[in-house]
């Protein structure tokens, strides 16, 4: 077996993820490599669903008997990991939402009818870069459509990162907002943060990012990156689906406008009108997502008790590996960085010119699961002239014998079409 | 599910590239991105061409190849009755089993027939099908509208 440095103990890791023993196709084991798509669950994890189903079912915030009791602590519990997991300042800034696009589009929403000074109108201007993923450009298309402010992005040079040689000309005084993602669901990029967050602080922009990506694979830490608004997704980072966070400044929450109505959101309400609980309440209308919370909490747990420093490590040198295999594949082409430096564990790649959906249907035949398409980010598949990729990625339950059988099966398909 | 007749027309398609038509459209797969452009041309309720270009799998491509062989030079109600036919054995998971009289409407085409247990591919042998559908439908209403003029 390859060892390379950095690796963590993946056969103690694998025996906690009970779907990684999957035998598909009659006698071929499972090799999962979509956890950029959504990663697989820990017993941990699962147990913890159970657990709340089982023994503290009941609606949050509202009985004054036991369980109510158990439920609600659970779901603020949650939160309180989450806010220590990513460093946030206060827990009060931790918004559950159902996933990263609904975080997104909340800001997007809080600014369509939001006052000044974050007011979003035709004189002003919204950034985002052509590497997102589409829950990080329809939302802000919508606010650009409903506001009449300019819609701007950044390019990206062939080597697959953000080109920013004009960021002064992008980033303007008209900007209100920028937001782009931290890491590249399709090429990979990890994106220099501080350039983009310093030139949009020059010119007083709010400043959004997507870590979607990140937050699964590497120490995010809200403070640190000085940004306004973090959105990710919890089913990325082995918790459940149903359940996403966008962490927001309290003083940006506390102003801009509430986006859902309902309950558990208001103070008061009258016949004319409402007064809104603070946030995070604000933004939490309606019986929230109570035990993918509690499962977020678990999943949370778990990648800390690893240590998000030790997954970043093993995947660096997971990554490392492939990109060194995968070069090897005769007409093999990596669309994104063809280096592990500043990129995270998503490999996207076309096969000569055969099409990848056929490359994903001969994988499965070997049990290979692998991405193809243009992963929800068509304008990148647009900039490099391709239909879409097959992408593979990884995870901190990755080995490198996956990667083996990725580059085995590869060749397979190249024979099969060839 | 890829039987040979499948890669034949994949690697040599039939009838590619666009020519003179009445009608064109465009479809897409918006779930991987497979696209076709297709053109029909109509002599009377005769089906004179078939023409197309598109990007995509070998599955999409091959099935429209297919659809030019089976559908060129047919009157309209064989070629309906061809399409219909198509549909019924790509919606049906893997059930049908492609009997003789199957086989005589379908030809070539009953080598989709493994295509039909995978549900992600199963618009892909459609696309172009569906495109035809489309294309005859935008012909006909022009023609009908000039008659009518």
């Amino acid at each position: 077996m390859t060892q390379l440095p950095g690796l963590l103990d993946t056969d103690a890791i694998r025996k906690d993820f009970p779907l990684l023993d999957r035998i598909v196709h009659g006698d071929k084991k499972i090799v999962y490599l979509d956890s950029a798509a959504t990663s697989q669950k820990p017993r941990q994890v699962l147990d913890a669903l159970n657990e709340y189903y089982e023994r503290h079912n009941a609606n949050v915030h509202r009985g004054v008997y036991t369980v109510a009791e158990e439920a609600t602590a659970l779901y603020e519990g949650a939160r309180d990991k989450v806010a220590a997991f990513i460093n946030a300042p206060s827990r009060d800034e931790v918004i559950f939402t159902k996933n990263a696009s609904e975080s997104l589009n909340l800001v997007a929403n809080m600014l369509t009818w939001a006052d000044e000074p974050y007011r979003v109108d035709r004189d002003t201007e919204i950034v985002i870069t052509e590497m997102e993923h589409h829950s990080n450009i329809v939302p802000w298309q919508l606010l650009s459509q409903r506001t009449g402010a300019k819609l701007k992005w950044f390019g990206l040079t062939d080597d697959g990162r953000l080109d920013l040689s004009n960021i002064e000309e992008i980033i303007t005084e008209k900007t209100k907002i920028v937001s782009f993602t931290l890491v590249s669901n399709l090429l990979g990029t990890v994106n220099p943060v501080e350039t983009i967050i310093r030139r949009a602080q020059q010119v007083g922009a709010l400043v959004c990012i997507d870590a979607s990506q990140a937050a699964p694979h590497m120490v995010l830490d809200v403070q640190a990156l000085q940004a306004d608004f973090v959105a990710f997704t919890g089913h990325k980072m082995v918790g459940p689906t149903g359940i996403g966070v966008l962490w927001g400044r309290q003083e940006l929450l506390e102003d801009l406008p509430p986006f859902l109505g309902g309950g558990e959101m208001i103070e008061t309400v009258s016949m004319h009108s409402s007064t809104y609980a603070p946030a995070p309440h604000k933004f939490e209308a309606g019986t929230p997502p109570i035990a993918q919370a509690v499962g977020l909490g678990a999943a949370v747990d778990y990648l800390s008790a690893i240590g998000m420093e030790n997954i970043a490590r093993h995947e660096h040198a997971i990554t490392e590996y492939a990109v060194k295999r995968l070069l090897e594949v005769p007409d093999l082409r990596i669309i994104g960085p063809a280096t592990a430096e500043d990129r995270g564990a998503a490999l996207s790649f076309t096969l000569g010119d055969i099409h990848p959906h056929d490359v994903g249907q001969v994988l499965d035949e070997e049990g290979i699961a692998v991405r193809v398409g243009h992963h929800c980010a068509r304008p990148v598949c647009l900039r490099y002239g391709i239909p879409a990729t097959t992408r593979a990625s990884f995870y901190l339950y990755s080995t490198p014998g996956e990667v083996d059988a990725l580059v085995d099966g590869l060749e397979h398909v190249r024979n099969f079409f060839g | 599910m890829y039987q040979e007749v499948i890669l034949d027309h994949y690697k040599h398609p039939h009838g590619r590239g666009l020519r003179d038509g009445d009608a064109e459209v465009h479809h897409v797969n918006p779930t991987c991105g497979d696209e076709i452009t297709l053109r029909v041309k109509y002599d009377g309720e005769r089906i004179e061409d078939v023409s197309y270009e598109g990007q995509g799998c070998s599955i999409s491509q091959a099935s429209a190849s297919v659809l030019n062989d089976l559908l060129v030079g047919k009157d309209l109600a064989d070629a309906r009755k061809i399409q219909e036919t198509f549909l019924e054995l790509m919606q049906s998971k893997g059930a049908v089993v492609p009997d003789e009289a199957m086989e005589d409407i379908l030809e070539d085409a009953v080598a989709f027939a493994g295509v039909s247990k995978f549900p992600a591919r199963v618009k892909c042998a459609l696309l172009s099908w569906m495109a035809w559908k489309d294309a005859t439908a935008q012909a006909l209403g022009e023609s009908a509208k000039k008659e009518t003029a």
